[in-house]
């Protein structure tokens, strides 16, 4: 997992080194301060002559400016490094998600890969924020303050030995404790916020039920739940600093009892005043590093599961790749499915498509009905590669897909997806995205192919009008031709529409299709649609049923010979309509 | 318009008002413990000051007899000390555990009461809150603003309460001992707190920079997720790292400043520290060696047993104020989160002054209406009038309309005058573009909102007599925007009737033509579900949806595009399921296919908030007009 992340430090290898060199440097001093503030003292106390004070005062006063400039130069190294190891992670993990096929995508849900980009990436952040500065700055203090206090009290210095173990023990006791309770406690806590979002969503149906009072009460239990758990944590949490407490008192009067007593039997040789109150200073930092070493230790197991979902996305490898010696040449608009057979994923239990044969010539028009969850999506996902076949081959251009340079490949195969997404941004850099290069004419032309010219040069700003994220401040029906105009932008030889036209009515949807003959009867055009209408005037008509082809053939030979399309047709063409 | 500037200042003036409410009613939660604790807090910090002078007591005797190493004529007057500093440490060690362990509870406490204040206020918002405020904001009192008072409560508050408690003790021992070093570290401090408000003044303006950044950074994020297929499918791969690029390095750019200034902060606070230590050293001995007058509360001359312990004290000194600038984000932070969950609370709940409740009603022997109590298949509307009698109507399902307005803002009426009538049992439809205002009408049957003008009489009586949870359970919703609950599919469909038994619930899913694919879930009626069904499809999630409406037996029922999102085959199948439960119920339907409400007994079709046209199908067919054209595909509907 650590050897995944620290491919992200990078260019930051030179801050996140140079922040604990800085902050040992700070240590260093801070360690050395009080040793030579206990010479003064005891010189001052001697009676020595002004200048000797000046000269202490001095190298003091230069020393505590020293370790003023590295304790702020360790801030701001170690800003850079966590920002910048933060950054490239980010930036990493974004660039492998664009790297993953449909199959990865499907892996994850949005919001997931939304919170491992942001809050996870935050808390990683924090966490090596937290090494590169004190991970190194608390052992060193540790050791130092141990060592000087040695040299300073000598035997006085064992109280150390004492106090530390039991003050590690006591604070590891407290993680063992807590840690367990508080991961589960995090995720009721999760959980919690989950159902108040779900009451948020759903107010309109918690009012039309009047189930007010149930969901006060239902939250109330499972509020106080999570105040339990958090609770009992806490409570075990706040052991800490009595713990931490004691330890210092323990110190203190040990220090002021012996202490007094060594400095008066050996008539200040073996201890003098000012090195006792400075074995106080030290026994602060000594402590004090170690309950810091403790809640990094708990910060840092805290941030590995954040850490461990960021490993997942960086080492989920694409299920997809460019074929060696790619083709870049789409010969023309034919398809071939030979005995292909899909299924989703290993485990599933269901083959999705089961020995699909269909041969679709250059130019043709086949539209493609059948009921929801009749894998009538997943047949066409495989034309553009999106999905890879399980067995048997997909052919475009007499070629297996698998052959082609995938960019290559998907600029001649379109696919108009079901939920189809416009971005921030205008109508014209949303439609750039077809054609990055297209014209202003290019894209009046696309858009009166899609019937969307109209609509769009009604907007006060036409073409440089503001499309809101999602689409939001379009209709429904105005976004599906925005999108066929987007896919027409790309001139493919194979152009799909995955139900793209469910929104628009019934007069614009024909006139797109007549459009869509007359101006491009080359491209090959396939149309998957709930209405029948949409599909009726197609070449062939291909009806499907659980994930095989039920039929094939023209809206006149299937309404003579199968059961399925015509239960369709008559669904949705009821007595007294025929003039549809 | 005069309102936005008045809120600013309310906004402005706010932090001492919130401060205030905050600790009353943090003692309105906790009376006894929370007074407790600060006692404890308070004896606390005043024991860990205390050391000071115990040392200087023990230094002086030292001093006396260190050059004889006579430690028998000292050591009783040592140990006396000693002894009385370990009685107060004992005690000061127990305030100490008390004072964490009540501030767990109180803390998780205080939160839990929060939160069930925030939850159950929320839930007698009227709908207008939740349609005119971001869900996503909402959430954000129950997360980041209850995280925030968290870190308050729990951190801050003891800490600046002790720091405060140790400055004060602490200066009054400083200025005990000697004022001239007292002089020297409240120079000290000044610079410090000059230091603060400069360094964390620049740190709390990039602060609220990279909080920006992190919003647009999320925006983006969510966007590109959202639509990764799409990038994919166009092989946008590399424009979107671009984009991305652009968004993460304006991140890094801010947060690291906003870091830079927060973790110079504390090293640079620190060796002002360090250097202040120095210099009270150097003073000290200055003092000492030129035997300056020492000038102090307590009148003792300036000697090394006054230097020694003064040097701590500066160090703790310094180390407080440090603690007390260290938590000064976190204090803004807290309270502007509490700032806006008081807010929450605040809201005005929904007003209800109905009088007319629904009851459970038998006809007496002379076929007159009366209350009962157990469950019979009869429900009567009981109508208390001034004169102090009752009347008891039988619940029919009959709504009219008369001439009624709408507006969901002052002056943009969107509803005008509106008229019509469902007899018990008729079906009405309403046919319009987006935003013509149908979902408005059934939002004002209900009273999810209060007409502007008109009237609405439910089995002839006002509406606006009936209390809101009676008339509410008189009618059935089906929206098209299906919401599930986290729990099983059973306990979802069950959320229509919450005494319904397993065979009733049953029942309705197979009315509703959601039998079927339950028993072919991997548990069937037991299956958990989460994320808003988000294991089931959108035609499914809808089907869940009629059966939980079919099991509270509504007498009025309103399908806002309740079919939507099924197929038309697999509608057809629903269709007669749908005609079962419709029979024998006054019915509101809006859908977008015309196939779905031919048969009702009156379409209206709705444009810019008023009916243009009104009629049976065969009627509107024959008049030619927009429904005509809607029909035969003339007109795009949206």
């Amino acid at each position: 997992m650590i050897k995944v992340l620290a491919r992200s430090i990078r260019e930051y290898k030179k801050p996140s080194l140079l922040a604990p060199l800085f902050v040992t440097g700070e240590v260093v001093l801070e360690c050395i301060i009080p040793f030579i503030t206990a010479n003064l003292v005891n010189e001052i106390k001697d009676g020595c002559s002004i200048d000797v004070i000046v000269r202490y005062g001095i190298v003091l006063v230069v020393m505590a400016a020293l370790s003023l400039a590295f304790g702020a130069l360790a801030g701001s190294a170690c800003s850079t490094a966590s920002c910048g190891f933060a950054r490239n992670l980010r930036k990493d993990m974004f660039y492998k998600i664009q790297g993953y096929s449909f199959e990865n995508i499907d892996k994850f849900s949005v919001s997931s890969l939304v919170t491992r980009l942001t809050t996870d990436i935050t808390n990683v952040q924090m966490a090596y924020m937290m090494i590169v500065r004190t991970a190194i700055r608390c052992p060193l203090m540790l050791v130092f303050s141990f060592v000087m206090a040695f040299v300073m009290g000598g035997k006085m210095a064992l109280i150390f030995v004492v106090v530390i173990p039991i003050l590690a023990v006591g604070l590891a006791l407290v993680i063992y404790k807590t840690m367990p309770l508080f991961r589960r406690v995090f995720k009721k806590y999760d959980a919690l916020n989950n159902s108040v979002q779900e009451n948020i969503k759903g107010m309109r149906v918690v009012k039309s039920y009047v189930r007010e009072d149930y969901e006060k009460k239902k939250f109330g239990v499972a509020a106080d739940d999570v105040k339990v758990d958090f609770t009992k944590a806490e409570r075990i949490l706040a052991f800490n600093n009595p713990l931490m407490q004691f330890c210092m008192y323990a110190v203190m009067v040990f220090v002021m009892a012996y202490g007094s007593y060594t400095v008066i039997t050996s008539q200040g040789l073996a201890l003098d005043v000012g090195q006792m109150s400075s074995m106080l200073t030290y026994s602060f930092q000594i402590l004090s590093s170690l309950m810091m070493l403790s809640m990094i230790f708990v910060m840092i197991t805290m941030s590995a599961e954040s850490a461990q979902r960021i490993v997942e996305v960086l080492s989920e490898e694409s299920t997809l790749h460019n074929p060696e010696n790619p083709l870049t040449e789409v010969k023309d608009g034919s398809i071939d499915f030979d005995n292909v057979s899909f299924r989703y994923s290993k485990t599933a239990a269901r083959m999705s498509l089961e020995n699909i044969n269909l041969h679709i010539r250059s130019g043709e028009t086949i539209g493609i009905i059948g009921g929801t969850g009749s894998s009538k999506s997943t047949l066409i996902q495989l034309i553009s590669r999106l999905y890879d076949v399980t067995e048997g081959s997909v052919r475009v251009g007499g070629v297996d897909v698998r052959k082609y340079d995938l960019e290559t490949l998907r600029n001649q195969v379109a696919v108009v997806l079901q939920k189809n997404i416009l971005f921030s941004g205008t109508v014209k850099s949303n439609l750039r995205w077809g054609n990055e290069n297209a014209t202003d004419e290019e894209m009046i032309e696309a858009c009166k192919l899609a019937q969307a010219d109209e609509f769009v040069s009604q907007f006060p700003d036409g073409y440089d009008t503001r499309i809101e994220q999602g689409g939001a401040n379009v209709s429904g029906g105005q976004k599906q031709r925005l999108c066929i105009a987007r896919a027409l932008l790309k001139k493919p030889k194979i152009l799909i529409l995955d139900d793209s036209t469910s929104a628009v009515d019934t007069r614009t949807d024909a006139l797109i299709r007549q459009a869509m003959r007359q101006y491009i009867p080359e491209t090959t055009k396939i149309i998957i649609a709930q209405r029948t209408a949409s599909v009726q005037d197609a070449d062939r008509i291909v009806v499907m049923e659980g994930g095989k082809i039920n039929a094939v053939g023209t809206h006149e030979e299937l309404m003579r010979s199968n059961e399925i399309y015509r239960e369709v047709y008559t669904s949705q063409n009821k007595a007294g309509d025929d003039d549809v | 318009m005069s309102k936005a500037p008045q809120k600013a200042a309310k906004g402005r003036r706010a932090p001492q008002g919130i401060i205030g409410r905050l600790v009353r009613t943090l003692f309105g939660f906790y009376p006894v413990m929370l007074p407790l604790v600060i006692v404890c807090i308070l004896f606390n910090a005043v024991v860990s000051s205390m050391p000071s002078i115990f040392m200087q007591n023990v230094i002086a005797a030292v001093e006396q007899s260190w050059q004889t190493g006579d430690w028998a004529s000292v050591s009783g007057q040592i140990m006396q000390l000693v002894g009385l500093l370990v009685i107060f440490y004992v005690l000061s060690l127990a305030a100490g555990a008390l004072f964490t362990q009540l501030m767990a509870i109180i803390t998780q406490g205080s939160l839990a009461k929060m939160r069930e204040k925030m939850f159950n206020g929320m839930q007698n918002l009227p709908i207008k809150y939740f349609d005119t405020h971001n869900h996503g904001d909402v959430m954000s009192y129950y997360t980041n603003d209850i995280d925030t008072l968290r870190q308050l409560i729990s951190q801050s508050f003891p800490q600046l309460l002790i720091s405060l408690v140790t400055i004060v003790t602490v200066f009054g021992i400083m200025v005990y001992y000697s004022l001239w070093l007292t002089l020297v570290v409240v120079v000290g401090v000044v610079f410090m707190v000059l230091v603060t408000k400069k360094v964390g003044g620049g740190s709390a303006k990039y602060f609220i920079r990279q909080q920006k950044a992190i919003a647009r950074t999320e925006g983006f994020v969510e966007e590109m997720m959202n639509g990764q297929k799409v990038v994919k499918v166009f092989c946008h791969e590399k424009e979107a790292q671009r984009d991305f690029d652009e968004v993460n390095d304006a991140l890094f750019e801010d947060s690291e400043k906003a870091n830079r200034y927060a973790n110079m902060l504390m090293p640079i606070l620190n060796n002002i520290g360090n250097v202040l230590y120095v210099i009270v050293a150097l003073a000290g001995g200055l003092l000492l060696l030129n035997g300056v007058l020492n000038v102090s509360v307590s009148g003792l001359a300036m000697s090394i047993s006054i230097v020694v312990p003064f040097l701590n004290m500066t160090r703790q000194f310094a180390g407080n104020i440090s603690q007390v600038s260290n938590q000064v984000n976190a204090v803004v932070m807290g309270l502007a989160g509490a700032q806006r969950i008081f807010a929450l609370i605040d809201e005005e709940p929904e007003a209800d002054n109905g009088y007319v409740t629904l009851v459970n009603a038998r006809e007496n022997a002379d076929g007159q209406l009366e209350e009962c109590e157990e469950r019979t298949e009869m429900w009567a509307w009981k109508h208390p009038h001034q004169d102090g009698t009752v009347t008891y109507t039988k619940l029919q399902g009959d709504v009219r309309m008369f001439n009624v307005d709408f507006a969901y803002e002052e002056g943009k009426t969107v509803l005008h005058d509106i008229s019509l009538y469902a007899k018990p049992g008729q079906k009405v439809a309403f046919v319009g573009s987006t935003g013509a205002g149908k979902t408005t009408i059934t939002n004002l049957i209900n009273r999810f909102y209060d007409i502007a003008d008109g009237k609405i009489r439910y089995d002839g009586i006002n509406i606006n007599k009936i209390k809101k949870a009676d008339l509410r359970r008189s009618l059935g919703i089906v929206l098209q925007d299906t919401n599930l609950f986290t729990g099983t599919v059973m306990d979802n469909i069950r959320y229509g009737r919450l005494d319904a038994n397993d065979d009733e619930c049953i029942a309705a899913a197979k009315l509703a033509g959601a039998h079927d694919f339950i028993t072919r879930l991997p548990q069937g009626y037991d299956t958990p579900l989460s994320g808003n069904g988000a294991s089931l499809s959108q035609g499914q999630r809808q089907l869940l949806a009629i059966a939980r409406a079919a099991v509270a037996d509504p007498p009025v029922m309103i399908l806002d595009e309740a079919t939507s999102s099924i197929d038309t085959r697999t509608e057809a199948i629903v269709q007669r399921g749908m005609d079962a439960l419709m029979t024998g119920r006054t019915v509101f339907v809006i859908a977008h296919r015309l196939s779905t409400v031919k048969n009702s007994d009156a379409i209206m079709v709705l444009e810019h908030g008023r009916i243009i046209e009104r009629g049976t199908h065969e009627e509107l067919l024959a008049l030619k007009g927009t429904y005509y054209q809607l029909y035969t595909g003339a007109l795009e509907l949206d």
